[in-house]
C-alpha cells in the first residue's frame, strides 16, 4: 500500500479535459467536452485523498460511492469502477456530462477547500463512456415475479424506476408519448453536450434488463392511469412525465412570428431533426439576432444551439446577475467562451413588432439588485427611466415551465395548487400503488435529481408489493452479510459480469 | 434509434384509403386501443415517416368495433401531399399518438347547430353523431366551394334532424356561406342551446362573429402549429379571453366569441417560406427526370 496521501503529495492542478476549441464548436454540433483519455483518467484519480469523510457520497442525489470508484480508476480497474459506478446510477455516461457537480459532489470536496476540487464528473463520463465503448452492461441475476409495473414517461427519473423494478424482478412498461424514448435526454439537452448516441446506449442498458418501451402512447389519454391498476393489470405505477407548459411573461407582442419557448426551439431541434431542414420536413425559422430570456440550463442549450444555427449575433437577457445565474458553471462558462453577449440585468418590457408580425426587437429595461427576496437571491429592481431597444429577430422563452396539466385532467391524483402531483416523502401520491417522481412533483430540477426521485420511487414500490428492497443504497461489500440477515446470493440482484 | 427499444414494427396500418376529391383524402387507421379511448372533439399527431413532421389532424371518426381512427387530409404542404402519394391501403403510419386534447362537451344540450366547413365536416361530424345518440335535436350546416368538394353528406344527414348543404357557388344545396345555414337555421329555431363550428379559420371566425348578436353559446375547434402536441412546446398557444391557452391541452374547443382569431391566423403564417422552400424542394425531387436525348453525333 503505497503511503497516505495528504493534500501536498497529490497532483496539484486539475487534469484538464480535452475541448474543441470555441471558435470551431460554435459553428458544430459534435460535443464540445471530449472526455478524459485513460492516462488523463488516471492522473485525476490519484487526486482524491480517499478522505474518511467521504462529504461527496453525501452530496451527491443518489448517494454515489464516490472514493470507491475513483480507487478502482487508480488501480486500473475500470469494469471495477463500472460496477461501483452502477451499484447507484444507471446512467454514469450522461450524469457525468449533466449533473450540476459544483453545487453537489465538487461542491463539498475536501481537495476543493485548499485546491481545485476532484473532477468526479468528468472521472464518472470516463468510465460510463469506457462501459458504452465496451460494451459492459451491469446484467444482475434477476428471479422473475409476476408483478408488472407500469412507468409513465421515458426521462431520467421513470428510466431509473424502470430499472430498480427490473432488477427486482417485476415485468416493466414503460409508456413514452413521443416517437423516441428519453424524455429531456432526448428532446431537451442538445446533442453538443450530450450525444443521442450516448442516450441510445444507456436506453438499450435498460431494455437489456428486460423492461419494455411503448411509443406513441399519451397515458391519460389513450388509457388513465386507474385503468392501468384495473384494466391493464398493473399492480403498481410510477408517474415521471417530467416538464410541462412553457412559461411567457404575458408582455405585448408574445404572438409575433419569431417568439418561440426553448422547449420548441429544442424539441424541433433535438427530437425533429429541424437543424437538418429541409431534409427533415419540421421547420425551425430561426433568426440572425436571437435573444434568450432566461439564465438556466436550458437557456444556455439554447443560446448555444443558436449560434451552432449560424445565428450572427446571439444574446442572454437576464433580469438578474451573473452570480445569481442558475445554469451549471460549465455550461456558463461555455457560452462566454462561445461569444454569447450577456446581458445581465437586463428586464424585457416587450416584444416590439417590424409591423409584418415579425420580431424587430425588445423594449427592455435595466435592474439593479435589491434586498434578497424569498429564494435568498437578491432581488432585481427596476432602474427608472431606463428603457432602451435591444434589436433581434427571434426571442426564446426559457424561464422555466408550469405543471403539465394532462394527467390532473384525467385522473383523480391529488395535486398541489400549482397543479404538481402531490407525493409523500417516499413518492406514494394520492392513488393507493401510484408513485410519482421528478419535474411533475418538484417542478424544473435537474436529471440526477430525477434520477434519484425515480429510485426513491422504486423503494418504496417494493416495499408497496411486498418486494424485499435489495437496493438504494446498493448495501456496501463490508456490510452487505449483514442486509435482512440474508446472504449476496440469496438477493435478487447477484451481479453477474458480462462482456 | 435503439432497435430493441421499439416492439411494434408495423403499427399503424392504413385499413381504408377515399380519395374524396383531387386534394382531399380519408385514411382509416388501426389502432384499436385509441380506438375505444377516442371522444369526439379530439385530435391525433401524426408522422408519416421518420424524417417527417409531427402534424395536428383532428378525428373525423372513430370506430370501436373496426378499432379504427378515421382522418380526412388534405392535401396542402409537402407533409400531406406526401401523405397523399404514399399512404395507400396497407402502408403504415410511422407514428400516431394521442387521442389528444380535451373532449368536445356533449351533455346537456337539447338543441345544435353543428356546423362544418370544408375540410371541416369532418371533424364536427362525430360530434353531431354524439350530440344525436345523447337525444339532442341537431340541425348540421355543412359548406363547400362548390359541388365537387362535396364529401360525407349523406353520413353526415343521417345523424342530424335538419340539414343544410351551402356552395359558395350556388353548385349544391344554397348558395352562400355556412353562414348562411346558420341564419336559416337560428330564424326557425329561436331555442338552440350551441353552435359547433369547425373549419377553416376565417370560417370559423365569421361563425363567432355571426351568432354574437344572438347570443347562442358557440364553439370553435381550433388547430395551430404544434410540435409534440403533449403540453410541452407552447406552439400552439392561442389567445382566448385576454389569456395565453394551450390548444393541445387547454383546448382544441374554445367559447368561439372569446378567441382572438386575428393572433390565431397571424400565427399560422409563421412558418409560410419554410413551407414554401420544403414543398418546392419536393415538387422539384418528384419531377421524372427528362429521358436523356439521344445524341447520335456522325449520323
Amino acid at each position: 500500500m503505497a503511503k497516505k496521501k495528504t493534500i501536498r503529495t497529490i497532483p496539484q492542478d486539475r487534469t484538464p479535459m480535452q475541448e474543441q476549441v470555441p471558435e470551431i464548436r460554435a459553428r458544430n454540433f459534435a460535443e464540445v467536452s471530449l472526455g478524459y483519455e485513460l492516462a488523463a483518467a488516471v492522473r485525476e484519480s490519484e487526486r482524491c485523498l480517499m478522505c474518511p469523510d467521504e462529504p461527496c457520497i453525501r452530496g451527491c442525489p443518489v448517494g454515489i460511492n464516490i472514493p470507491g470508484f475513483i480507487a478502482k480508476i487508480g488501480e486500473k480497474d475500470f469494469h471495477g469502477a463500472y460496477d461501483v459506478l452502477t451499484d447507484t446510477t444507471l446512467l454514469p455516461a450522461i450524469c457525468g456530462r449533466v449533473c450540476p457537480q459544483e453545487t453537489q459532489c465538487e461542491g463539498v470536496c475536501t481537495v476543493g477547500e485548499s485546491l481545485e476540487s476532484v473532477a468526479i464528473g468528468r472521472l464518472e463520463r470516463f468510465v460510463g463512456d469506457m462501459a458504452i465503448a465496451e460494451g459492459w452492461s451491469a446484467v444482475p441475476y434477476i428471479e422473475p415475479n409476476e408483478l408488472r409495473v407500469g412507468i409513465i414517461g421515458s426521462g431520467p427519473s421513470g428510466m431509473a424506476c424502470a430499472a430498480d423494478m427490473a432488477k427486482a424482478g417485476c415485468k416493466v412498461t414503460v409508456f413514452e408519448a413521443f416517437q423516441q424514448p428519453g424524455g429531456v435526454l432526448r428532446y431537451g439537452i442538445p446533442e453538443f453536450r450530450l450525444p443521442n448516441e450516448v442516450v441510445d446506449a444507456e436506453i438499450a442498458k435498460v431494455a437489456r434488463l428486460g423492461v419494455t418501451f411503448r411509443m406513441n402512447a399519451l397515458v391519460g389519454r389513450l388509457f388513465t392511469i386507474e385503468q392501468m391498476l384495473t384494466d391493464m393489470g398493473f399492480d403498481a405505477v410510477f408517474v415521471g412525465t417530467g416538464a410541462g407548459t412553457p412559461v411567457f411573461m404575458d408582455i405585448a407582442g408574445e404572438s409575433l412570428s419569431g417568439v418561440v419557448s426553448a422547449n420548441e426551439l429544442l424539441t424541433r431541434i433535438n427530437l425533429m431533426q429541424a437543424r437538418d431542414f429541409p431534409a427533415h420536413d419540421t421547420p425551425l425559422g430561426l433568426g440572425k439576432k436571437v435573444a434568450v430570456i432566461g439564465a438556466g440550463n436550458t437557456a444556455m442549450d439554447a443560446l448555444r444551439v443558436s449560434l451552432r444555427l449560424g445565428a450572427d449575433k446571439v444574446m442572454c437577457v437576464y433580469r438578474r446577475g451573473h452570480e445569481e445565474a442558475p445554469a451549471r458553471a460549465e455550461e456558463l462558462h461555455h457560452a462566454e467562451q462561445e461569444g454569447i453577449e450577456f446581458h445581465w440585468l437586463t428586464n424585457p418590457l416587450a416584444i416590439l413588432d417590424d409591423g409584418n408580425g415579425n420580431v424587430r426587437g425588445m423594449l427592455c429595461q435595466r435592474m439593479e439588485l435589491g434586498e434578497p427576496d424569498k429564494s435568498g437571491r437578491r432581488r432585481p429592481v427596476p432602474v427608472e427611466g431606463s428603457d432602451f431597444e435591444l434589436e433581434c429577430d427571434t426571442v426564446v422563452y426559457a424561464i422555466g415551465t408550469n405543471a403539465n396539466p394532462i394527467l390532473g385532467q384525467t385522473s383523480s391524483l391529488a395535486l398541489t395548487d400549482r397543479g404538481y402531483i402531490v407525493a409523500n416523502d417516499s413518492l406514494a401520491t394520492s392513488i393507493d400503488g401510484v408513485f410519482a417522481g421528478g419535474d411533475i412533483v418538484t417542478g424544473a430540477a435537474t436529471v440526477i435529481e430525477a434520477m434519484g426521485a425515480g429510485r426513491t420511487a422504486a423503494a418504496a414500490m417494493k416495499r408497496y408489493l411486498g418486494l424485499r428492497d435489495s437496493t438504494l443504497p446498493y448495501a456496501p461489500a463490508e456490510r452487505a452479510s449483514s442486509l435482512f440477515g440474508l446472504a449476496p446470493e440469496q438477493r435478487n440482484f447477484v451481479r453477474v459480469q458480462v462482456a | 434509434m435503439v432497435a430493441e427499444v421499439v416492439p411494434n414494427a408495423v403499427p399503424y396500418e392504413i385499413v381504408t384509403r377515399t380519395d374524396f376529391s383531387d386534394v382531399t383524402y380519408l385514411l382509416e387507421v388501426l389502432e384499436p386501443d385509441m380506438a375505444k379511448a377516442a371522444h369526439p372533439g379530439q385530435f391525433v399527431m401524426v408522422m408519416s415517416h421518420a424524417e417527417g413532421e409531427r402534424i395536428p389532424l383532428t378525428i373525423a371518426d372513430f370506430d370501436r368495433e373496426r378499432g379504427t381512427i378515421t382522418l380526412v387530409v388534405q392535401a396542402i404542404g409537402k407533409t400531406t401531399r406526401e401523405m397523399q402519394r404514399d399512404l395507400i391501403q396497407g402502408a403504415h403510419l410511422y407514428a400516431m399518438v394521442g387521442p389528444m386534447g380535451i373532449p368536445s362537451h356533449i351533455e346537456g344540450v337539447k338543441k345544435v347547430i353543428c356546423v362544418g366547413g370544408g375540410l371541416g365536416v369532418a371533424p364536427v361530424y362525430p360530434q353531431a353523431r354524439a350530440f344525436k345518440e345523447a337525444g339532442a335535436y341537431v340541425i348540421g350546416v355543412i359548406g363547400f366551394r362548390n359541388k365537387d368538394l362535396v364529401f360525407w353528406e349523406d353520413k353526415f344527414e343521417s345523424v342530424c334532424d335538419e340539414f343544410i348543404i351551402c356552395s359558395d357557388d350556388g353548385s349544391v344545396g344554397i348558395k352562400g356561406l355556412v353562414t348562411e345555414g346558420i341564419k336559416i337555421a337560428l330564424e326557425k329555431h329561436d331555442d338552440v342551446d350551441e353552435v359547433i363550428a369547425i373549419g377553416p379559420p376565417i370560417m370559423m371566425r365569421a361563425c363567432s362573429q355571426f351568432t354574437q348578436p344572438y347570443g347562442v353559446h358557440t364553439v370553435v375547434s381550433l388547430n395551430p402549429i404544434m410540435v409534440d402536441g403533449t403540453g410541452m412546446c407552447g406552439g400552439c398557444r392561442v389567445k382566448v379571453d385576454g389569456r395565453t391557452r394551450f390548444a393541445c391541452v387547454d383546448g382544441p374547443d374554445f367559447d368561439a366569441h372569446k378567441v382572438d382569431f386575428d393572433d390565431l391566423m397571424a400565427r399560422l403564417k409563421r412558418f409560410r417560406e419554410q413551407e414554401k422552400q420544403v414543398l418546392d424542394r419536393w415538387e422539384q425531387g418528384c419531377r421524372i427526370p427528362e429521358a436523356p436525348t439521344m445524341s447520335t453525333p456522325g449520323a
